[in-house]
């Protein structure tokens, strides 16, 4: 054989690429699909293809640091007797004592209260660490009502009623039994060590006409005082966010597929739902047409990860956004500190996802005491705080240079996007023309 | 006895009234009339008081119910006693969907039938239906007892945790996990108790017990089939 003849290199397939590879061989071996917690990993269509215009002839930008730009939101003025006022349009999405520890949910809740937000309880009920630390706090009422009682719901600021999420649109929820503690046992009224389903439906009201009699019992108990929001996944948001308006709610939450869980199957996060981005305008069409947009408030959540993000989706029509995801980086999780355990763990920091599986080195998705201790709620929620307060500096600086005095004054118009893709999900102009895919 | 008219009143005007209720009022007895199948009567109530209602109600009707003993001089829409914590709700005619769904505490008397989805994610609460009862009655019970003094529908006792269902009539079709388990004597006085506080005449020897066979109980890909 002539050794000399020049030979191609060796080419891995785009379509067997290394990551399917090793699934392959893991469900070959293993017989069971890949259970994981966080969001899509995929590359989707996102905030990263839009682009800011700023001013410049037509309109002029206002100081930094000298100018007011305000930041405040106010949520439930459609029916509650109380609508929740926030400093910033930025909320902690809910996220369940026995998904993240005890510290965590403390630590959660002392962040957002320092920066003057809201956050959210979860599957499992209210703690009492995190009523205490909470100024602004929303209880979540869930498919499987785990923890619900009436007293909780009365100490409650607002009520989200979970319909579902964008990491699982149509999915139920998981919390295997390696995560279920004594305490997290006793309070979802189950054994220790039993995996916990939680249903994927309501267990009493099917469709939009049922659910607006079952906000009306809501309201009854909490004197209507309540804000209630609904939580729905980024399925169908048009139709989803105009039969959440028939059905009463005060406020909407849309999470996209790049909002996170705490455990599910990794084909539903990758393979189900919509992207954020294409979330957004259907959601405030749907508000729009009703005459209800500013009236019924539109909470957009799935992979916010800083100020533009931000911006981006006030300007598309949202009133506030939500964090989940970025809320437990900011806590410490996947903190390359730990990354010798998580190499362990067969992972690395930035990519540990196995949250279900209660071992995270970070101590938060977990319920291991002896991991747990390893976060501090208080210094935790500095830096949560601090976050916070890092991404509405960076929402009103872009704010302020497209000449708005408030966040909420942002619009499409100060858009344009770089991709065709972005351009048709966000209706806003492709950069360097006025074409608007579908327009 | 007080009166309370819902017609003129409103829900809203009824329910206000009885939350205002201080736990220690002499005011414990209260009539509502003309509920004309209204939804959320007397939900929320925290305190022990009587409230009976003269006529058919709607959805949720004692929904969360705390320590109050309520009775319902007719027929119930879905829900009724969602997620009760403690205290009476007595339903005389038949009960809807998702009756005594997700209860923690207290005890539910349906006089006459349930339908679908009876005890549904039941925590904690006891359910004594004298009629029959619809398909899916007792999904994913957790805890608490649901006795069925005439038949169950389809799939009782589906995806069921740690409740204790007790049936008189037929329950031909059992959900997954869900098995006849026996009758022992502490069973046998449980039942006795509940048939008792229940007021419904039914004789235990004529009773079967269901519950879990806490095979679904952690997640196992070789009972893949049995979801």
């Amino acid at each position: 054989m002539d050794t000399n003849i020049p030979r191609t290199v060796p080419r891995k397939s785009a379509t067997f690429d290394d990551y399917t590879l090793s699934e392959i061989r893991r469900a070959a071996s293993t017989g069971i699909y890949d259970i994981r917690g966080g969001g899509a990993k995929r590359r989707l269509p996102h905030f990263d293809d839009l682009l800011f215009l700023g001013a410049s002839m037509s309109r002029y930008p206002l100081e930094g640091y000298r100018e007011k730009c305000g930041t405040n939101v106010v949520l439930g003025t459609r029916f509650a007797k109380k609508p929740i006022e926030l400093k910033i349009p930025i909320t902690i999405a809910g996220m369940s004592f026995g998904s993240l520890s005890a510290q965590a949910k403390e630590a959660l809740g002392r962040g957002a209260s320092i920066a003057g937000t809201s956050t959210t309880t979860g599957d499992g009920g209210m703690t009492p660490e995190e009523r205490g630390q909470s100024k602004t706090l929303v209880y979540q009422y869930l498919p499987s009502r785990y923890g619900m009682n009436p007293d909780d719901l009365r100490k409650a600021d607002a009520i989200e009623v979970v319909v579902g999420q964008g990491a699982k649109p149509g999915g139920g929820g998981m919390l295997l039994g390696q995560k279920i503690s004594d305490r997290v046992a006793q309070m979802r009224c189950l054994p220790k060590g039993i995996d916990q389903r939680s249903a994927c439906r309501h267990p009493d009201w099917t469709g939009p006409d049922d659910l607006e009699i079952k906000i009306h019992e809501l309201r009854e108990i909490t004197n209507w005082e309540k804000p209630i929001f609904i939580k729905v996944g980024g399925a169908r948001p048009f139709y989803d966010v105009a039969l959440s308006v028939k059905a009463g709610a005060d406020v909407v939450v849309v999470d996209g597929m790049q909002g996170g869980t705490a455990a599910t199957q990794e084909v539903f996060i990758e393979h189900v739902g919509q992207p954020t981005l294409a979330c957004i305008r259907p959601a405030v069409a749907a508000l729009q047409e009703l005459g209800m947009h500013r009236k019924v408030q539109l909470i957009v959540s799935g992979g916010i990860r800083n100020g533009a993000d931000v911006a981006k989706a006030l300007a598309l029509g949202a009133d506030a956004v939500s964090i989940g995801t970025a809320a437990l980086v900011a806590l410490g999780d996947n903190d390359p500190r730990w990354e010798a355990e998580y190499e362990k763990l067969g992972s690395t920091a930035g990519a540990y996802d196995d949250w279900h599986e209660g071992r995270d080195p970070a101590g938060i998705t977990t319920q291991d005491p002896e991991l747990s201790k390893r976060l501090d709620p208080v210094l935790a929620g500095r830096r949560l705080a601090n976050y916070l307060k890092v991404m509405t500096l960076e929402a009103q600086t872009i704010a302020r240079a497209c000449g708005k005095s408030h966040v909420h004054n942002l619009e499409p118009e100060d858009l344009v996007a770089l991709t065709v893709e972005a351009a048709a999900m966000a209706q806003v102009p492709l950069a360097g023309t006025s074409w608007i895919p579908g327009k | 006895m007080i009166e309370l008219d819902l017609k003129s009143e409103g829900v809203r005007g009824v329910n206000s009234r009885l939350h205002s209720l201080p736990k220690n009022t002499n005011q414990r007895h209260w009539l509502l009339k003309n509920p004309q199948g209204q939804h959320a009567i007397a939900c929320g109530l925290d305190g022990p008081f009587t409230v009976e209602i003269a006529g058919h109600v709607g959805f949720y009707c004692g929904g969360m119910n705390k320590e109050a003993e309520i009775i319902i001089h007719g027929h119930a829409g879905v829900g009724v006693a969602e997620n009760m914590m403690s205290g009476l709700v007595r339903v005389t005619g038949n009960a809807s969907e998702s009756a005594g769904a997700t209860g923690n505490g207290g005890l539910l008397v349906i006089e006459g039938d349930a339908s679908s989805r009876c005890g549904i994610s039941m925590k904690g609460i006891d359910i004594v239906v004298g009629g029959s009862v619809g398909h899916m009655s007792a999904f994913m019970a957790q805890r608490g007892n649901l006795v069925v003094c005439g038949d169950a529908g389809e799939a009782l006792g589906d995806s069921i945790y740690e409740a204790r269902l007790y049936v008189k009539g037929r329950a031909e079709n059992l959900g997954a996990d869900c098995i006849e388990k026996e009758m022992r004597a502490e069973h046998r006085e449980e039942l006795e108790k509940l048939l008792e506080r229940a007021k419904i005449k039914a004789k235990v020897k004529d009773f079967r017990r269901y519950g879990s066979a806490r095979q679904l109980y952690n997640f196992n890909i070789d009972h893949a089939d049995a979801y």
